[in-house]
């Protein structure tokens, strides 16, 4: 099995396909530092709406790299599935229309073995996926903006996470944010073995999530009750929650606390249930399948 | 001989499709097991069952006297497989794509392994280049020596001339040649062209709608006593009037091309014959595709399961 694993992590870093993620969130995550550092406090202006009637708003030292950290992840994350779909959904479907699976399939490896391994393999390339995330929208946004008490808006709410009390946060959300992409990969592998070419579960995954967080977002309350609690979607967005920090009675921020934890565990609970059901589907699936291609 | 592989009644429907019927047969240590059939005929989807890619919908299939469907890893790291097209990983050398799948065969690999194999099938200079560089003829190498990297005693080309050329034909001719006779592997190759299979293997089944029509020693089988020869005359219909009137009119086989079906000895008596009587003959030529063979069969017998065992 590991080294069925390492095998797998050598296909997917070896095709030109994986670097154009890696590409695509440097260019992007550069594009929107660039943007914050010329106009960052129009955009921040924009981003507080009304509360600049309110409040007088310290855009100097609103404009840090946590805050930067988050306004790109808050863009960002939306569309990372979009580029793990561009691996994962590739996975055994490229394979099959390549002509490659049969080969694989005839060496002395379980079908749950490789199944396993290329899920594993995925979930690799999306930790260092995250991990470069990472390390340029909050490392080098903090080498740029420096760093700063952290402003988070909730609905009309603002909370003030002082800077010694984010960075736990950041990696709390990171973490979160892997275990919503395995969703996604175990997604794409699951409609990957269904399929012999390699763009029909790209496609698909990303349909499916496009068309689950619509629903999920809407405000329509017969789907809010009966449809959203079972989409995955509705729970991807859980990593906001490390950020939304608790009140005591004298309405400051206690550092170190979390609104509603529990909320932020169900979310957890419910992706790695999805992630387990997209396995084990894929698996029992593939070892049924016949290969043809 | 120990029987390596034996196939017992064994059937593959996809939905309304009968795609192999009741299939039996047995392949013998140090065979080079010829597999014929036309396209369609289910060849390709036994080989898929002997290498577990497709279920079986029915039967048994012991290899080096186990169940495949109980010691599948076993058998496989034992059995090296070439499946139609030798697709590969286009992205990656020739030296990859080999390591990747030696090391998926649970073996011990080393440099010195690979750039054997390499150098076996005369691919050592082009270690370092992409897959997606090669010819057909090269790719079909690499994968000769992906199916025997791990030294296998059974080895199943399906189809492992076809996209070659002629030349290409001629050097995994041989190469099935030396593996067997040098190296004493048991082969299980599929073709549909009769006249490949003829001179690699020793033993042969035909199929045809995934139906056994016969099984044999290839001697036995190719009995030059039911040669199919084509004739081509300057004039077919008087040339067929004349034959029919001709001691040669019982082995006639066609009212509208000149066919007969005679031992192939009898060729330079026939030859003689024909001019003898004027026929302007422009060719003589003994058939030896497949479909021939079957309507040979057809035609001498009045039905083709004559030849069964």
């Amino acid at each position: 099995m590991w080294q069925l694993f390492q095998i797998e992590v050598f296909k997917i870093f070896r095709k030109p396909r994986t670097y154009l993620a890696f590409a695509i969130i440097t260019g992007f995550i550069f594009l929107i530092q660039l943007g914050l550092l010329l106009n960052g406090k129009e955009f921040f202006s924009f981003v507080l709406g009304s509360v600049n009637d309110t409040m007088d708003v310290d855009y100097k030292s609103l404009i840090n790299g946590y805050a930067v950290c988050f306004a790109i992840l808050n863009l960002l994350l939306v569309h990372v599935p979009i580029l793990v779909a561009l691996v994962a959904g590739d996975i055994v479907s490229g394979e099959a229309s390549m002509g490659t699976l049969r080969l694989l399939a005839a060496k002395p490896v379980s079908r749950t073995q490789i199944i396993l391994a290329k899920f594993s393999a995925s979930a690799l390339y999306i930790l260092i996926m995250l991990i470069w995330i990472a390390f340029t929208s909050l490392f080098l946004s903090l080498v740029f903006f420096g760093s700063d008490n952290l402003m988070i808006t909730k609905v009309t709410d603002i909370r003030i996470i002082e800077s010694g009390d984010v960075m736990w946060r950041y990696y709390c959300a990171f973490g979160f944010a892997f275990i919503a992409m395995l969703v996604v990969a175990a997604l794409a592998l699951l409609l990957s073995t269904l399929s012999e070419n390699s763009i029909g579960p790209i496609v698909a995954t990303v349909g499916i999530v496009i068309i689950c967080t619509l629903i999920s977002e809407m405000e329509i309350p017969i789907y809010q009750k009966y449809i959203r609690p079972y989409l995955f979607t509705s729970y991807m967005l859980g990593w906001k929650g490390f950020f939304y920090i608790n009140f005591n009675d004298d309405n400051q921020t206690i550092k170190g606390s979390i609104e509603n934890l529990p909320a932020v565990l169900k979310s957890i609970g419910a992706l790695v249930s999805y992630i387990v059901l997209f396995v084990t589907a894929s698996v029992v699936i593939f070892k049924r399948k016949d290969i043809l291609s | 001989m120990a029987v390596i592989l034996s196939v017992n009644h064994l059937s593959k429907r996809f939905k309304d499709i009968t795609a192999v019927d009741d299939l039996s047969f047995t392949v013998n240590e140090g065979d080079v097991y010829g597999f014929l059939g036309q396209n369609g005929s289910g060849k390709s989807t036994t080989i898929r069952m002997l290498l577990s890619l497709v279920k079986p919908s029915a039967g048994e299939i012991n290899i080096f006297g186990k169940s495949l469907f109980t010691h599948r890893s076993e058998i496989l790291k034992n059995t090296g497989a070439v499946i139609e097209k030798p697709d590969l990983y286009k992205y990656l050398s020739a030296y990859q794509n080999l390591y990747l799948f030696a090391k998926m065969s649970g073996i011990k690999v080393t440099r010195q392994l690979i750039m054997e194999q390499l150098e076996m099938v005369g691919l050592a200079e082009r270690a370092n280049s992409k897959v997606k560089t090669f010819s057909q003829g090269m790719k079909q190498r690499l994968g000769i020596a992906v199916a025997l990297v791990h030294n296998p005693g059974l080895i199943i080309l399906d189809e492992p001339t076809n996209g070659l050329d002629p030349q290409g034909i001629a050097d995994m001719r041989n190469l099935i040649l030396q593996l067997s006779k040098k190296r004493g592997k048991t082969i299980v190759v599929s073709s549909h062209l009769l006249s490949e299979i003829e001179i690699i293997a020793n033993r042969i089944l035909i199929i045809n709608n995934g139906k056994k029509i016969v099984e044999g020693n290839a001697t036995e089988l190719f009995d030059p006593a039911k040669t199919l020869v084509k004739i081509t005359t300057g004039n077919d219909i008087e040339a067929l009037e004349k034959l029919r009137k001709s001691p040669w009119k019982d082995f006639i086989n066609s009212n509208e091309t000149i066919s007969l079906t005679i031992n192939k000895n009898k060729i330079p008596n026939l030859t003689a014959d024909l001019i003898a009587m004027e026929i302007p003959v422009l060719s003589i030529v003994p058939q030896h595709s497949l479909e021939n063979y079957f309507l040979s069969l057809t035609n001498q017998t009045g039905h083709v399961a004559a030849f069964s065992n």
